[in-house]
């Protein structure tokens, strides 16, 4: 067993990404997620990799489109109003089919909003992460261990599906100190080498490699894309992700992602302590949305309560996912502003004693 | 623990300084001493000493925070003036933002610091990522007395695991401190921990938790 250590959030995010074979890393400053870059700074040197504060966000995104498009493993990280500066290199990234992963510590917005913990850029991340016709993975930890195992699973994610995979966490994760572990983890497709697209070298061996996203035939792009999406159908059959606690006999069914979802935990459990038959699903993937996970839970659910730091996002998905046949109703706190457990519990008694 | 007029928290990023500044600043109001704490964190947008203006404000502790300090204007400004708050009666307890990024910020007070009895205090954290190894930890304190102008008076051993510290967590974190004791020529000021776990520690502080997550603090009310 590897011996435990005190880590804030952004501190692991880092320490994990050198460990799952990350070897380059572009980013610009933006709180709450300075300590990666800060991190990374310091440690990337020591492991022989490269750390690079571009002069922009738009500039690191496209640092790292131009690396991941080499086949090393790189990765870029930012807050809110940098995630939509990197949005236009995000969509190339994606319509060259290219992996890396991105990490977004959310603070509020919109424009600079501010620097207090949000999850408003759930629509973003889960539908709009640039123009076109594309999905990025999408992962939402919940304390600092399961950031530490979702980035190692994110880049192999990314690597198998060539697509970049974003992980969403929020300003009080990203703060946060809590112990961390860091087991051994094979590095799986981290050799660029292995990477038949990849654009580094052909030597005089085989056809160079061209990292591209414009098509001249309309056919031929609609064919890409097609291909693509059939990529994502795989992934969405097989990747999906979701922790249910008490959902078995649950009548009120909380959806809470990230460190909302901690908050919502401890409102639920001490709804069942007062007698309650209250559950909780927190999606792990945000993208694919974890629709029959949900369904499953909800099962004998007479209402649903979704829970976010936003004006409500999430509980579109959980709507679309539950296709009606449950109530859904929305609690969220916005601006920065974090819900209490008492206000989260407050909301279950009310949604229980209308039956 | 052994106060001096000024006291200043110092350390390693993590290492708990905010909790042990807490503490030391409700120890001296429970003895009936009057007691400022300033807040002195250029580093931290959030988690930090002004977080606990209620809690001073019970125990009649002044709290000076930087004007902008958990608002959403990122900007590291010290507005405060620190020749008059230590010419005032009573005890000065100084939070100071982590590792010599943090540190920087003690220069310019230095004239002040010369001219009051003031002690700078190291905390150390064995369980840290970076300060694992009592080198790691002394080469920090020595970045730390080159970024501020001052030299450390003593360490605060606050090897801590969050909620998973117990007593054997804190014991196995003695030969560490003392390394780090050895190394600087400095002694052990405090061992700080919850009171139950420090039966066999050297120079005890016991504290209480004050650095806690919502959920914590809200399982802790349901209890």
């Amino acid at each position: 067993m590897a011996e435990k250590t005190l880590m804030k959030g952004n501190e692991a995010l880092a320490e994990a990404a050198i460990r799952a074979g990350c070897k380059c890393f572009f980013g610009y400053p933006i709180t709450p997620q300075t300590e990666i870059s800060a991190y990374l700074s310091k440690r990337m040197p020591k492991v022989g990799g490269v750390f690079l504060q571009a002069e922009s966000e738009v500039a690191a995104i496209n640092m790292v489109y131009g690396c991941a498009g080499s086949g090393i493993r790189c990765m870029t990280s930012s807050s809110s109003p940098g995630i939509s500066l990197k949005t236009e290199g995000i969509s190339y990234i994606a319509g060259a089919d290219l992996p890396c992963v991105i990490i977004n510590v959310q603070r509020g917005g919109p424009g600079l909003g501010g620097i207090q913990p949000s999850q408003a850029d759930y629509w973003q991340v889960t539908h709009a992460l640039g123009h076109g016709d594309f999905h990025a993975l999408v992962f939402a930890p919940a304390s600092v261990q399961e950031m530490v195992n979702t980035v190692t699973k994110a880049f192999d994610l990314a690597d198998q599906f060539r697509m970049p995979a974003v992980i969403l966490a929020d300003g009080l994760l990203g703060q946060m100190m809590e112990p961390v572990q860091f087991e051994e983890c094979e590095i799986k497709m981290s050799d660029a080498s292995k990477k038949p697209w990849a654009a580094c070298g052909h030597k005089n061996e085989r056809k160079h490699n061209i990292i591209n996203s414009l098509y001249l035939k309309p056919e031929q792009l609609e064919d890409t894309i097609k291909e693509r999406f059939e990529r994502y159908e795989k992934v969405k059959a097989n990747h999906t992700e979701a922790v249910c606690d008490y959902c078995e006999d649950a009548e009120i069914v909380v959806v809470a992602y990230g460190s909302t979802a901690r908050l919502a935990k401890s409102a639920v459990d001490a709804a069942r302590k007062e007698g309650i038959k209250a559950g909780i699903v927190r999606p792990v993937t945000l993208w694919p949305f974890p629709v029959n996970e949900l369904n499953e839970a909800c099962r004998n659910a007479k209402k649903v309560l979704t829970v976010e730091m936003s004006m409500g996002q999430m509980v579109d998905d959980v709507k679309l996912a539950l296709n009606c046949s449950k109530p859904v109703e929305f609690l969220g706190r916005t601006g920065g502003v974090i819900p209490k457990p008492a206000e989260i519990l407050a909301k279950i008694k009310e949604m229980g004693g209308n039956d | 623990m052994e106060y001096k007029k000024i006291n200043i928290i110092t350390g390693h990023y993590g290492s708990g300084k905010t909790n042990i500044c807490v503490n030391m600043a409700l120890e001296l109001a429970e003895r009936g001493e009057q007691v400022t704490v300033v807040d002195l964190d250029i580093v931290n947008p959030y988690f930090r000493t002004a977080d606990f203006e209620k809690l001073f404000s019970q125990h009649d502790v002044r709290l000076i925070a930087p004007m902008y300090a958990n608002s959403n204007l990122d900007i590291p400004a010290l507005n405060f003036d620190m020749t008059s708050i230590a010419s005032s009666d009573g005890y000065i307890i100084i939070d100071v933002g982590g590792d010599d990024e943090g540190a920087k910020a003690l220069g310019r007070y230095l004239p002040v610091f010369e001219k009051h009895d003031s002690q700078l205090l190291c905390v150390v954290n064995k369980y840290r990522y970076l300060t694992k190894e009592a080198d790691e930890a002394t080469e920090l304190l020595a970045d730390i007395e080159r970024a501020c102008g001052l030299r450390c008076a003593g360490i605060i051993n606050n090897s801590n695991l969050g909620s998973d510290t117990d007593k054997t967590v804190i014991e196995h974190s003695f030969e560490y401190a003392d390394e780090i004791c050895r190394k600087t020529g400095l002694s052990l000021v405090a061992t700080a921990g919850k009171a139950e776990f420090l039966e066999n520690a050297p120079m005890p502080f016991p504290i209480k938790i004050f650095v806690r997550k919502i959920w914590e603090e809200f399982e802790q009310e349901q209890a």
